[in-house]
């Protein structure tokens, strides 16, 4: 215990490093899942949602006596709906925007949460903000081919991927809690009549409510795509190491261990 | 036992009582202030009195969205509704000169009116948007007399809290809080885009809540009722809508 401690204090060059600290902090933890429970409800339900009307626009308003800028081939759960399909499914519009807005509270209150942990502990500057030096296409460049390499190598991740963040994760985290949220909550908003009654801009500056519509499905696309290869990401790197991680705390000992043994 | 978790023993027993206190006292004032929608129970109710009362703190004098005369929609969309009942053919039958608007419940003077009586009350038009829970919208002048003069007329009582109103077609209510119901934007309307109001979109009478989501809209009025509470009417969630599960507040 206490030549740990000791590393803590002056972090050794030579000394053997001990794991010091849990990988991702209690809050991130659980702001994460908290995060994963709510969108996964939002993502459902929204999709349900969209059902009752796969058609979007652009502008202040739209319906079927207008022409959409898109249409999504689907069946409708309303017969109003010109889909083409002599069917209509059924209607799952009440439960789903009841828990679409919890959910969003959910999203919302968590995220405020994580958002002041994250400035108050530096977690942001330190664990997210890209490192200066790779803050550059190259740097971009080394870590997409050093993953890759590695995981056509069948090789164990780096260790320092275990403990860290590379560029191209940092950057994908950074644009999804400050980019992308903070769009679809806006966009989601921006389709509240009693929010934008008293705050009329949030919908004009994005065109329109139909225009915010269309947008706030375009970003949930996007947070859709990140969800699928940060899955995917999680997998290549050892989906049960890296879900300890973000369960537990703990990193995976081993390859760090193995790293280690090699050097020496 | 050591001082260390004595301590932390104590100090969160005195954090978990007021926690539990902060809650009482957080739901008493929210229910003295009229922030608890009456469908709060049930597992999406957390969620619909955090929308409802953050509505209420932040958004309750906010005018409605109102929109320049060339953006009325050239195409408005008539959402169906269900066949027309027997009294509604009748009255339109008589070209609706029959039609009557039944004030009633916790006001001073209960009344009725014909839609000449709407008509010579002042009239105003505004533009909004009709805006459904699916997703579509359209703009359209809407003209008709806010409902807070019909309900000065007949006086309401201090302790009245929510107006709920009927459709002649059965099974179709809704109420709002009072906030909502003498919102200048809340009509009683009669006319549409200058001429009308066509019965596709509630003629001859529709109650207009600009800022709300369109099914709060309700048409074909006939009967509105001024109350304190809404348990006695329907199961107790508030209007149809959430009976039919949707939520009762429809601001978002």
């Amino acid at each position: 215990m206490l030549p740990a401690m000791s590393a803590v204090a002056s972090p050794p060059k030579s000394e053997t490093p001990r794991q010091v600290g849990p990988r991702h902090s209690a809050v991130v933890r659980v702001t994460h899942w908290l995060t994963v429970v709510a969108f996964l409800a939002l993502l459902i339900t929204g999709g349900e949602i969209v059902i009752s009307h796969p058609r979007f626009y652009w502008g202040e308003v739209g319906n079927v006596m207008t022409r959409p800028l898109f249409t999504i081939p689907i069946a409708s759960s309303r017969d109003t709906v010109p889909t083409g399909y002599n069917y209509v499914m059924p209607d799952q519009n009440g439960w789903s925007r009841y828990l679409h807005f919890e959910a969003a509270w959910v999203a919302v209150l968590t995220g405020l949460v994580y958002l002041v942990y994250g400035l108050w502990t530096r977690h942001f500057r330190s664990n997210l903000l890209p490192v200066k030096g790779e803050r550059s296409w190259g740097g971009y460049w080394r870590a997409f081919r050093g993953v890759f390499a590695r995981y056509f190598r069948r090789a164990p991740p780096d260790a320092a991927d275990a403990r860290s963040y590379n560029v191209v994760q940092r950057t994908a985290y950074l644009a999804v809690i400050f980019v992308l949220f903070p769009l679809v909550i806006w966009t989601g908003l921006a389709m509240s009549p009693a929010f934008t009654a008293a705050v009329p801009e949030s919908v004009i500056l994005l065109g329109g409510r139909q225009s915010a519509r269309t947008i706030h499905f375009f970003v949930s696309g996007l947070l859709l795509l990140f969800l699928i290869v940060h899955v995917t990401m999680i997998a290549m790197a050892g989906f049960w190491s890296r879900m300890r991680a973000m369960i537990t705390g703990r990193a995976e000992a081993a390859p760090i261990r193995g790293k280690l043994e090699d050097k020496s | 036992m050591s001082p260390i978790s004595r301590r932390k023993l104590i100090t969160g027993g005195v954090a978990a009582t007021a926690g539990v206190a902060g809650l009482a006292t957080a739901a008493g004032l929210a229910q003295r202030y009229g922030l608890i929608p009456p469908d709060h129970g049930g597992v999406y109710g957390a969620g619909e009195t955090l929308t409802y009362a953050a509505q209420r703190l932040l958004t309750t004098h906010a005018p409605a969205r109102e929109f320049p005369r060339s953006m009325i929609s050239k195409d408005p969309f008539a959402n169906e509704t269900a066949p027309p009942s027997d009294a509604f053919k009748k009255l339109q039958g008589g070209g609706f000169k029959d039609w009557r608007l039944s004030v009633d419940g916790m006001v001073a003077h209960p009344a009725s009116f014909s839609l000449a009586d709407l008509r010579s009350l002042p009239t105003h038009s505004q533009i909004t948007e009709v805006a459904c829970e699916e997703g579509w919208s359209y703009i359209a002048e809407w003209i008709g007399t806010p409902l807070a003069g019909v309900l000065n007329e007949v006086g309401v009582l201090p302790q009245a809290r929510y107006v709920v109103y009927y459709s002649i077609q059965p099974d179709w209510w809704e109420s709002v809080d009072m906030a909502d119901a003498l919102h200048p934007h809340t009509f009683l309307t009669m006319g549409m885009n200058g001429g009308e109001l066509p019965v596709g979109f509630g003629g001859p009478l529709r109650l207009r809540v600009p800022r709300q989501l369109g099914y709060k809209s309700v048409k074909y009025i006939t009967r509105v009722t001024v109350t304190d509470s809404l348990k006695h009417f329907g199961k107790g969630l508030g209007s149809a809508s959430p009976e039919g599960g949707y939520a009762w507040y429809a601001g978002i």
